[in-house]
């Protein structure tokens, strides 16, 4: 077993790899190995305070992170709380991950380790920052038992204990030991945020050098010793199957090693190179059966979830009021009928995973969103008990939500491994089959009928959406009365989570669930990317059908929802909404709330004759309440319109006899640098909750874009993505 | 076979004719800083210098270089981490999760080289690469940073 010597930077030193390859049949890990027991923390040379945090006599402090850094910088905020409470030197922290299995063998002490849903800090800041504290209470406690005063006489700052009576004072590492064998703290009091000094400060992240020098390994670049590489192709049909694959044809490729049926959809050939496995799959002829699904089509699926729009059967998601009268009375409606595509993740890294098995033990190294998930899906495929399993998280190369609740190339990694015991293989996805088996941000449609009276006020409101439920495709056991709850994300009735912003004095959301055999995945802002664009694009016609300020409209019916109506008062100021802009440049605006945040966005954009499209900057705010680390906040909001923008402009996958049509880049665009607006980020930290920040500021890229589209040139675009509209002026 | 010069040295590696050069450099070589992300010269993430030149390694053969020619991996680019555009990847904190970020700064440094005080529309059309991440407006910055200190010179 290797010591604690695992960064946040998860470098396998040579001496790791050694290790290692001695240990090949059993308890390899790269990861940290504390013995588990209170007594052997205390021998250990770098005592464990609790299982937050590790002090050196060195006074360098690893603080133990549960959640997976993506790149949104999880990681330095998290280990911003626990510092912040652990009063500790900034200067002298590191961290790492303890692995699920630890997690599983210490009854969970770490808690949750899924990291999507913008809940890495949100849903654990107490028990972080209470393991802060309860060490910082420790580390203490241990300091005033050798000076034999009472621990209420002695003060710690910046890892340092000091009793200002006598004028002594120890350093964290000098107490470490001790420390470890205090008893843990009942009573844990945390510091009010306002008076935070390391949390809430725009700190530099603690993982930035080794992405600059190559240096950082990525899943995609672990190898162990004897390790084997796989690529591998399942059925571009979902559901389908393999009916035959002829391995003699390639068998005699150069280092071809095993050609392997994988589940009953999907080959792999495993050879000493992934580029030779690749080189000999795409020689291997295989014969599909293609299943059911081989005739369905994208314009088959719309047909399927138009009719959804008006079916008689829906589950509602919010109401109030009584909707159909109001519209029958209205002095005027307005109708309109949007419809979002399937988009694919594209992390930016393929998905992949090493695994060992033998009988007695499974083991697999990957980039995961949600180590224990990992764990859970590796004891499945291999058959072995979690005790037997374990997963070691690698930092990801993207996760976007494609990373976390399904484990699919996990199963299939353990699915090989478990043929050739003994033997590590690491399988990696090439791009091509990244696009085809993505999990797809699903498809919707939505009908919104809107009711105004003579004065042009909003009376009621009716919004029907259609379509595919990702609940219902991974977590069917979540499905109540036949809800998805997540459907309804930015539409909910007021409350802390995905409210919508607006009192409507009658109002029915419902939901016709349609689900195609398109497998649907937890999206980079989920289902409040296509719940934003319909809401906020038909606030924005329902202004102008009103003959009023996209803005003022809005206010009006925002009183209620003061948090709300701050982010877009705040994103309007900043734009400068109402002022004049420079010739051809035109705004649009838009608000949404979820994933605990509230949200908002002015986008400027301008629109050739021959119907060019240029975003000049978007002004962006967020309430997220407690802001940890403004700069990284930032950063997480530019990203998010990259993410955002990148799917209102380009993203579309189409299927085709049953299967996705967009094989790469080429085929499936992202948004690149000459595309990309200026983005100006205003935080408005109302603090008192704790708000999500890597996805909800996704779900105002695209209206605000739309609405300022339609200003520009008076085209509603209701059909996404954008390149596929004509917005050349008539 | 193939004879190559990478980051200095001559290596010699047995290796298919038309292995890209992407995969000899992870495979063969062991240098794995230079990324796949799609294999079809579209993302950048595989970008390495070529007597000096940006060049997306995925879909290169090792047959189409020659022993003469030297290649840079990210891994070669400084010997200490320092290059003048590793430094300004730091200061603003480019990378997000990181993976695109070898290609981008091989790009960012070839453009720079051939152009040393480039414009922001320069840098947007020169600067091709896909981040998922959605770091261009700081990739922007540092390039932007470099050229207004010419500090480029090393590496
Ligand atoms: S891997 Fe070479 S350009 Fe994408
Ligand atoms: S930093 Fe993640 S893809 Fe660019």
């Amino acid at each position: 077993m290797t010591v604690s010597t695992q960064t946040t930077s998860f470098r396998p030193s040579r001496r790791s790899v050694l290790a290692g390859s001695a240990a090949a049949t059993g308890a390899f890990t790269f990861g940290f190995a504390i013995p588990f027991g209170d007594e052997a923390a205390a021998q250990a040379p770098n005592p464990e305070i609790n299982a937050w945090v590790v002090i050196q006599p060195d006074d360098k402090v690893v603080i133990r992170i549960a959640r997976s850094e993506m790149g949104q910088g999880t990681l330095t905020g998290l280990a911003q709380l626990v510092a912040e409470e652990l009063q500790c030197d900034w200067s002298k922290v590191t961290t790492e991950y303890p692995t699920p299995g630890q997690n599983v063998a210490r009854n969970r002490v770490w808690g949750n380790f899924s990291t999507g849903g913008s809940r890495g800090i949100r849903e654990s800041h107490e028990y972080v920052r209470k393991g802060g504290a309860a060490a910082r209470m420790m580390l203490i406690q241990a300091a005033a038992n050798e000076w034999k005063v009472p621990a209420s006489e002695c003060l710690a700052e910046n890892g340092v204990i000091t009793h200002k009576a006598s004028g002594r004072s120890l350093r964290y590492g000098q107490v470490a030991a001790a420390a470890t064998k205090v008893e843990a703290p009942k009573e844990v009091p945390l510091k009010d945020p306002k008076t935070w000094t390391i949390a809430g400060k725009p700190l530099a992240r603690l993982d930035t050098a080794d992405k600059t020098t190559g240096k950082k390994i990525y899943g995609m670049d672990l190898k162990l010793p004897g390790m084997l590489n796989a690529a591998i192709r399942d059925c571009p049909v979902f559901g389908g199957k393999v009916k035959s694959f002829d391995a003699a044809k390639i068998k005699d490729m150069p280092g071809v090693k095993h050609v392997l049926p994988v589940g009953d959809s999907a080959v792999t050939v495993v050879a000493e190179t992934w580029w030779q496995a690749k080189t000999a799959l795409d020689a291997l002829p295989i014969v599909w059966d293609e299943g059911q699904h081989a005739k369905v089509s994208s314009a088959s699926i719309a047909e399927w979830l138009k009719e959804g729009l008006d079916a008689q059967s829906a589950v509602v998601g919010n109401q109030n009021g009584d909707v159909k009268a109001a519209i029958a009375n209205a002095a005027r409606t307005v109708e309109a009928v949007y419809s979002y595509p399937y988009q694919n993740h594209a992390c930016m890294e393929t998905m992949n995973a090493t695994a060992l098995y033998t009988p007695e033990k499974c083991e697999v190294w990957t980039p995961t969103q949600n180590g224990e998930a990992a764990l859970a899906a590796a004891s499945e495929a291999s058959g072995l008990p979690v005790a037997k399993c374990e997963a070691y998280k690698i930092d990801l190369g993207g996760g976007f939500g494609r990373r976390g609740a399904v484990h699919d190339w996990v199963r299939q990694v353990v699915a090989i491994a478990k043929q050739i015991p003994g033997t590590p293989v690491k399988l990696i996805w090439s791009r091509e089959e990244d696009m085809l088996h993505g999990r797809f941000h699903p498809v919707t449609q939505c009908k919104l009928t809107g009711a105004l009276d003579k004065d042009g006020n909003l009376t009621g409101l009716a919004m029907r959406i259609s379509g595919q439920s990702i609940v219902a495709g991974i977590f069917p056991q979540n499905i109540r009365d036949g809800k998805d709850p997540v459907v309804f994300q930015g539409l909910n009735a007021p409350g802390p989570e995905a409210s919508i912003g607006y009192t409507i004095p009658n109002l029915l959301i419902d939901h016709a669930m349609r689900n195609p055999h398109v497998p649907p995945g937890f999206w980079r802002g989920v289902n409040l990317n296509q719940n934003a664009i319909y809401l906020e694009s038909f606030m924005d016609e329902l202004a102008h059908a009103a003959g009023k300020d996209p803005l003022e409209f809005r206010r009006a019916l925002m009183k209620d929802h003061p948090k709300h109506l701050a982010v877009l008062n705040a994103a309007a100021e900043r734009a400068e909404w109402g002022k004049p802009l420079p010739a051809g440049v035109f705004r649009g605006i838009c608000q949404t709330m979820g994933f605990g945040s509230y949200v908002a966005a002015v986008a400027e954009v301008s629109v050739s004759a021959e119907g060019k499209l240029k975003i000049h900057r978007i002004v962006a705010a967020t309430d997220c309440g407690h802001a940890v680390n403004p700069a990284q906040i930032e950063r997480q909001v530019e990203g998010s319109f990259v993410y955002g923008l990148s799917a209102a402009l380009h993203g579309e996958i189409t299927i085709k006899d049953g299967r996705v049509e967009q094989e790469n880049f080429d085929t499936y665009p992202v948004l690149r640098m000459d595309e990309m607006p200026k983005v100006e980020t205003v935080i408005v930290a109302s603090g008192g909750f704790w708000g999500g920040v890597g996805e909800p500021t996704i779900a105002v890229a695209a209206p605000a874009v739309l609405n300022a589209i339609f200003a520009a040139t008076g085209k509603r675009i209701r059909s996404l993505p954008l390149k596929n509209a004509d917005l050349k002026r008539a | 076979m193939a004879k190559l010069n990478v980051n200095g040295k001559t290596i010699d590696i047995v290796v298919a004719d038309d292995t890209p050069l992407l995969w000899a450099i992870r495979e063969q070589i062991g240098l794995t800083g230079t990324k796949y992300g799609c294999g079809v010269a579209q993302c950048g993430a595989c970008t390495v210098h070529i007597d000096g030149v940006a060049t997306r390694s995925c879909a290169l053969p090792v047959s189409g270089v020659t022993p003469e020619q030297k290649i840079v991996t990210i891994e070669g680019l400084s010997p200490d981490g320092m290059h003048a555009i590793q430094q300004a990847w730091i200061k603003h904190e480019v990378p997000q999760c990181g993976f695109c970020q070898s290609g981008m700064i091989m790009a960012a440094a070839a453009l720079l080289q051939a152009n040393p005080k480039p414009s922001e529309a320069d840098i947007a059309s020169e600067m091709t690469n896909i981040c998922r991440c959605g770091t261009y407006n700081r990739v922007k910055a540092a390039i932007l940073d470099v050229a207004a200190g010419g500090t480029l010179g090393r590496g």
